[in-house]
């Protein structure tokens, strides 16, 4: 990357939460390295049919912007004041308390007083009094009203994509206003400009037309698993076979394709093989819908409403009976709150049952799809895993919540039953960091990208230092979760602020205590390739005997991971 | 900035009838003609505006979920902070409006070096929130004295029990008996000290004096010199309560008339800020009254895995068929063993 990411120890001593003297109406956004996503390519803007697709750079004067853009924003203000409720309460009844004001992760990590949410949406609301409504259009600034011009744009970019759409910020809210909302629409107003970041378009273009994120074609996607499958039999020693757009399957499984290949997400991929191997499950794995997660979702309602439609149409086309998701934040968001609105009703599966404990999921008996964290809590409760959870001793552990599943569903209980099945050694984060009120990892809704690191680091400073917190009180060193952003976002917010703190999602703690019928001394080694009687010498744990090898079994215990 | 212009606005606001009344004598437009016109204006622009945010569409079910949502039987729902029903929803609602429920969660970010974030309670805002909009009600019942008669009995009681704390706060005299101080927990003295207090917390908080706009210092400092003309009359000049009514009760009656009797300039003053805010009201923040209601992250069921949430614009798409995807990768997924519809 271009420039260096400053020290955290450069962080924190220069961050300060005074607002500066000048007028925030006067004040702009510095387009700084490590601070900003790059633009969108032109290609993947095209190959979803986006409109202006150019090549331009936010830290140059001239944006290229579209002739008759003025138009086009107010348009595009207008119909969605008139389409969203919740866009046209927002922007008439904030009061400006100010008590949304040091909840945000981005103020809080960077001091800019255009982060805290009350300002962020006031960006956009200034330019609805100056340019729509009359007290504003006569008194301009003195109450709060401007015109649009070229810089509001720029700084919409710059502070739009600065926002994680966590909804911390509503929870705290008087009347619920929600900034993520805000800046939901805002991005759906910068894209009819083109504007556009690089790390939700190219996705976003890649899983429309190849399935996932990463453009995984079907064969590759199918290599990715099959790799996982040889870690699986090195380390755990089993055989699994999994099938992929098997029609006739009983369960259709989605999960975020980060999972499928990127570290540590992919332990997470191989603890699902791994349980669904243990229960025996008929399901099956789609490339067409290889992807649980949704970027179009950090677009526009249109965008997400074309992505998402992949997953009914391919458990229609296989003919499963329901669909059972994966770990992911955004991507339960999306799937709680829309995709039945967007793309159902789905009157081709059934209520999800579970075949092994005969639950029916009555709670999601209209989506028909069911997380895989309360299908599994189900079968825990039913006795039905055998889990050995000192095998998890040398963890000690925290949870964190995600923003998404947290604020925008409601599943706090489901994730923290399965825990305290499995380790041990679970501690929490302060309350005001958990639950409800739990902090972004900074990197969600698109910007977990390469070149705004600073930006990722400093929005991840609370919750990074919760995790401190109990870190240097309880000695916690694996941050758990349930997402697959998390994951990959988490790791590196960890090295830099916490290096000592590892970061796993929660099924892979369940294959770590789950007690599968014949294994082998092959189970040695955690998914992780590393030696488990090692981890816990270093914890100063007893070590754990093993079964012995038998004849056929391979050789246990080597190396495979760095 | 917008502090000073507020000022100066509300200001001209009170010498405009100070002089229409004492100088011009324009006793009919400041008591008659004002009022009217406020209150047809509150009626209709809250009215309009209401509608308007209620004929709005709420394409998706987002309620912001505050707590456990309902899923396992045997998971405890946190039933008032994720609403799974309609008397769930009532029950938040109410805590919202009435207790102001998330505000009550404030708090207070820390920052020290180290780096080290803390989190302290900050329950201020919320506390002279209450007080403030909580007097202001009882204000307004206790004015309905003016607009009523008989003077109905819940309106009575209100005012019994307000005018109970008022008497109520003993003090030691100076002789050494107690004696009632008067004014202290009295509404229309609590609604000046909230509504100051929430001035100064505008002014003394950094972050939020910084956020403000006239739209929030204009209404404030309007609401203040409300109730400071309202004591002055009342405690001070001692108005003549009973002419008072007679105007208030002829434009009741649709039939206005200027008492014989002199009223003070100040009940023209008093008069003409109150009209102002009532005409103002819908144009400002103050809509927030309506507003909170009508919040999609808080006044919805969060059941949209088990009811289908309707978009009533739902759009139409262009969406990539797995006929399209198979035609691009046919051959490949053969190869890999992946089935497909149509062989090549
Ligand atoms: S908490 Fe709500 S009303 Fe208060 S400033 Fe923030 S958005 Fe506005
Ligand atoms: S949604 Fe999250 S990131 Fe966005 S303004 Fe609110 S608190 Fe900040």
């Amino acid at each position: 990357m271009a420039t260096q990411t400053p020290k955290p120890q450069e962080i924190a001593k220069g961050l300060s939460h005074q607002p500066p003297s000048e007028n925030w109406m006067d004040t702009k956004p510095e387009f700084r390295s490590g601070m900003y996503c790059h633009p969108v390519k032109v290609a993947s803007l095209e190959g979803m049919g986006g409109a202006f697709a150019r090549e331009w750079n936010p830290t140059e004067a001239d944006w290229k912007l579209p002739a008759d853009w003025k138009g086009i924003v107010k348009d595009g203000l207008k119909d969605r004041l008139r389409r969203f409720r919740s866009f046209q309460v927002f922007m008439d009844i904030c009061v400006r308390c100010g008590a949304c004001a040091d909840k945000c992760h981005f103020f809080i990590g960077t001091g800019d007083p255009k982060n805290m949410p009350v300002l962020r949406a006031e960006l956009i609301r200034s330019i609805y009094r100056g340019e729509f409504r009359t007290a504003g259009k006569i008194l301009g600034k003195l109450a709060g009203g401007r015109k649009l011009t070229e810089e509001v744009i720029k700084e919409w970019f710059y502070y739009f994509f600065q926002c994680t759409e966590c909804r911390r910020c509503s929870v705290f809210c008087p009347y619920g206003i929600d900034t993520a909302e805000i800046t939901i629409i805002a991005r759906e107003i910068l894209n009819l400009l083109g504007l556009q970041i690089d790390w939700i378009g190219t996705p976003v273009n890649a899983c429309y037309h190849v399935g996932n994120h990463l453009g995984l074609k079907p064969h590759t996607f199918k290599e990715n698993i099959e790799y996982l499958l040889g870690d699986i039999e090195e380390n755990v020693g089993i055989t699994i076979e999994p099938s992929f757009n098997r029609k006739g399957a009983e369960i259709l499984f989605v999960t975020p394709s980060g999972d499928v290949f990127a570290d540590p997400g992919i332990f997470t991929c191989m603890s699902y093989l791994i349980l669904f191997e243990y229960l025996g499950l008929d399901y099956t794995w789609s490339t067409y819908a290889s992807e649980g997660g949704n970027f179009g979702f950090f677009t526009s309602n249109e965008t997400m409403k074309r992505l998402n439609y992949k997953m009914y149409a391919e458990s229609k086309r296989l003919g499963v009976k329901w669909i059972l998701g994966g770990e992911c934040g955004h991507m339960w968001r999306v799937v709680h709150q829309y995709m039945d609105t967007m793309n159902g009703p789905a009157d081709h599966l059934e209520v999800p049952r579970s075949p092994i404990t005969g639950t029916v999921f009555e709670n999601a008996k209209s989506t028909k799809m069911v997380h895989v964290t309360e299908f599994t809590a189900d079968l825990i409760k039913n006795g039905k895993l055998n889990l050995d959870k000192s095998r998890n001793d040398h963890y000690t552990v925290t949870w964190h919540d995600s923003c998404n599943t947290s604020r925008g569903f409601g599943f706090l209980e489901e994730p923290r039953y399965v825990l305290r099945n499995v380790v041990n050694n679970f501690y929490e984060m302060p309350d005001q960091t958990i639950r409800e009120q739990t902090f972004c990892c900074g990197s969600g809704s698109g910007l977990n990208a390469g070149e705004n690191l600073e930006q990722r680091f400093r929005g991840g400073l609370p919750r990074a230092n919760a995790v401190q917190f109990v870190h240097e009180k309880h000695g916690v060193n694996m941050l758990a979760n349930i997402c697959a952003i998390d994951r990959a976002a988490l790791k590196p917010l960890m090295d830099y602020w916490v290096p000592a703190v590892n970061v796993c999602g929660l099924s892979e703690l369940v294959a770590n205590a789950l007690v599968i019928p014949g294994e082998k001394a092959a189970r040695s080694t955690n998914l992780r390739g590393e030696e488990i009687n090692d981890l816990r010498e270093e914890a100063g744990l007893e070590p754990i005997e093993w079964p012995e090898e038998d004849e056929e079994g391979g050789e246990a215990g080597e190396e495979g991971e760095e | 900035m917008s502090f000073i212009f507020s000022l100066v606005a509300v200001t001209v606001l009170v010498l405009v009838p100070l002089v229409g009344v004492t100088v011009a004598d324009l006793r009919w437009l400041f008591g008659v003609v004002v009022p009217y016109a406020a209150v047809a204006t509150f009626l209709i622009g809250v009215s309009y505006r209401v509608l308007k945010w209620s004929n709005s569409p709420v394409p998706f079910r987002i309620p912001t979920t505050c707590g456990q949502a309902k899923g396992l039987p045997w998971i405890k729902t946190n039933k008032l902070d994720n609403p799974c029903s309609l008397p769930a929803v009532i029950g938040r609602m109410f805590l919202e409006v009435f207790l102001f429920r998330s505000l009550f969660r404030n708090t207070r970010m820390e920052y020290h070096q180290g780096p080290k974030v803390r989190y302290g309670s900050s329950k201020w805002l919320w506390l002279f929130g209450l007080l403030f909009h909580y007097s202001f009600l009882v204000v307004l019942i206790r004015h309905l004295r003016f607009f009523t008669e008989p003077v109905p009995m819940w309106v009575q009681i209100v005012e019994h029990i307000d005018t109970f704390f008022e008497m109520g706060l003993p003090l030691p005299g100076p002789d050494g008996l107690y004696v009632g101080l008067p004014l202290l927990a009295q509404s229309g003295v609590i609604l000046l000290a909230a509504a100051t207090l929430l001035f100064l917390r505008r002014v003394v908080i950094a972050q939020v004096r910084y956020i403000s706009i006239a739209g929030d210092w204009f209404p404030l400092l309007l609401i203040i010199f409300i109730a400071k003309t309202g004591i002055i009359m009342r405690y001070v000049l001692k108005v003549d309560v009973v002419t008072v009514k007679k105007l208030t009760m002829s434009l009741v009656a649709l039939k206005p008339e200027l008492p014989a009797d002199p009223i003070s300039f100040m009940f023209y003053i008093h008069i003409f800020l109150v009209s102002f805010l009532f005409a103002y009201f819908p144009f400002s923040k103050l809509m927030h009254l309506g507003g909170v209601w009508l919040s999609p992250t808080r006044n919805l069921v969060n059941n949209s895995r088990e009811k289908r949430h309707i978009n009533p614009w739902n759009p139409e798409v262009k969406f990539h068929t797995y006929a399209e995807y198979e035609d691009d990768f046919r051959e490949q997924m053969i190869e890999a063993g992946i089935p497909v519809e149509k062989e090549a």
